[in-house]
């Protein structure tokens, strides 16, 4: 279980880096039902703990006060920070910067918990869980899809769905469809178990622009956050390497810079591993999420990227309620699946 | 001290402490009658050594100012100083 991407990320809940959109609404609206997932299941290590982002030089201020302007005049909680008052909110912060935003309502969970409490959870619901078996295709009635073909036999459904996450686009194929979601490579950093040295999410000003980038080559922008457990996780890089798992020290080595950059106390931490996972990207960042008029009986629920712990509660939600023929609480159509035909 | 052929000692937690060249700081506390020097970061439960190999990080110590060393693979060395580790041995910077 969380395996792929799920266990490879921080398990971040966020609207502070989602521009006003479909995204963004989808974000709202998970990070409401995160809330309530954490009071009915919980054991995850839900952690409501706001985001902070910050800015090193005026024009990445400029840049963030136009941003966190527009997610205020579309109902995003954001405040600004004035330089003088980081200290306030993050004491270890480096004390040249310039400013910054405070997003109370970005939120964290354990990854992997959270993924096994709520499989824990359906379960106990009637879900049947069979781990290890292979999806190798899919039982056909002319284009409609009726069931899974497995290495254990067939599993004939209603309604079938592909939430294979960063292989979604394999998965899709063994239907005969093509399906753009591409990996993107990112690195994490987790440093010794520490006292409370970052009270929130805390990122750099151009940690956006750098998720919306659709460059291929390496993109880094520093990340950090404290963890209930003890050690800081320290991203992000983001990079277009195919599935390629080598490590890559000289990421590590900048990820590292970057964070000591915006809290100098890190230079003396120790950083006891890392690791890395694929986000699955799609050609315009949003997610695909519905139907397939190609193959009626399938649909998608993958192509996140980096937003994928965040967006699950919701996604599931508003799959849900397509599949009872409901119109979805939030508008889907930005993520239809034959929306790159 | 002589029968055990060790002359120099290290500083453990404001006293010293004996060794034998090449003995690490985990085995001259053990041999000096210490079994405990670190407490747990949550619960405060007293920690020593376990695997005595590197591997379980549970006699973790304060050498020279820097936490987090393992007491079973740190090679004692005269003036050392060695202090106890509350925790995750950084507390001072808790915010």
């Amino acid at each position: 279980m969380a395996g792929g991407t799920t266990g490879a990320g921080e398990g971040n809940i966020l609207v502070s880096d989602k521009l006003p959109g479909p995204e963004l609404d989808l974000a709202r609206l998970s990070i409401r039902l995160w809330q309530r997932i954490a009071a009915e299941v919980g054991g995850f290590e839900y952690e409501a703990k706001g985001g902070v982002v910050v800015a090193a030089s005026e024009a990445g201020l400029a840049g963030l006060r136009d941003t966190s302007r527009e997610q205020s005049a579309y109902g995003v909680e954001a405040v600004q920070i004035p330089a003088d008052e980081l200290v306030e909110y993050e004491p270890h912060l480096a004390q040249d910067l310039v400013g910054g935003a405070f997003y109370p309502e970005d939120a964290q969970v354990q990854p992997m918990l959270a993924a096994a409490q709520l499989l824990a959870a359906a379960r106990s619901r009637g879900a049947q869980v069979r781990p290890g078996v292979e999806a190798t295709g899919f039982l056909r009635d002319g284009d409609r899809v009726v069931g899974v073909l497995t290495d254990e036999g067939r599993v004939p459904a209603g309604a079938v769905i592909n939430a294979a996450g960063t292989w979604g686009r394999g998965l899709a194929a063994l239907a005969g469809l093509e399906l753009p979601v591409l990996p993107r490579r990112g690195f994490v950093l987790v440093t010794e178990p520490l006292p409370r040295v970052v009270r929130h999410k805390v990122y750099a000003a151009e940690y956006v622009s750098d998720v919306a980038s659709s460059d291929a080559a390496l993109h880094t922008s520093p990340v950090v956050e404290g963890t209930r457990a003890g050690p800081v996780l320290i991203g992000s890089s983001r990079e277009r390497v195919g599935f390629d798992r080598t490590m890559s020290v000289p990421v590590l080595r900048r990820l590292a810079n970057q964070a000591i950059r915006l809290f100098p106390v890190l230079a003396d931490v120790a950083v006891i591993r890392a690791y890395r996972g694929f986000r699955p990207y799609s050609p315009d960042h949003l997610p695909i999420i519905g139907p397939d008029r190609r193959a009626p009986g399938l649909y998608h629920a993958c192509g996140h990227e980096g937003a994928g712990v965040g967006l699950a509660a919701a996604t599931g939600h508003v799959l849900a309620q397509l599949l009872r023929a409901e119109r979805p609480e939030v508008d889907v159509d930005a993520f239809r699946p034959d929306r790159f035909e | 001290m002589s029968e055990r052929g060790t002359s120099e000692t290290f500083i453990f937690d404001g006293r010293a402490v004996p060794f034998m060249a090449g003995q690490s700081i985990g085995a001259a506390l053990v041999a000096d009658g210490v079994l405990s020097w670190r407490t747990t970061r949550h619960d405060a439960k007293p920690r020593g050594l376990f695997c005595g190999i590197g591997i379980c990080f549970d006699c973790l110590v304060v050498v020279d100012g820097r936490p987090n060393r393992r007491a079973c693979i740190v090679t004692a060395e005269a003036r050392m100083t060695v202090r106890s580790q509350e925790g995750t041995g950084r507390g001072e910077l808790s915010v």
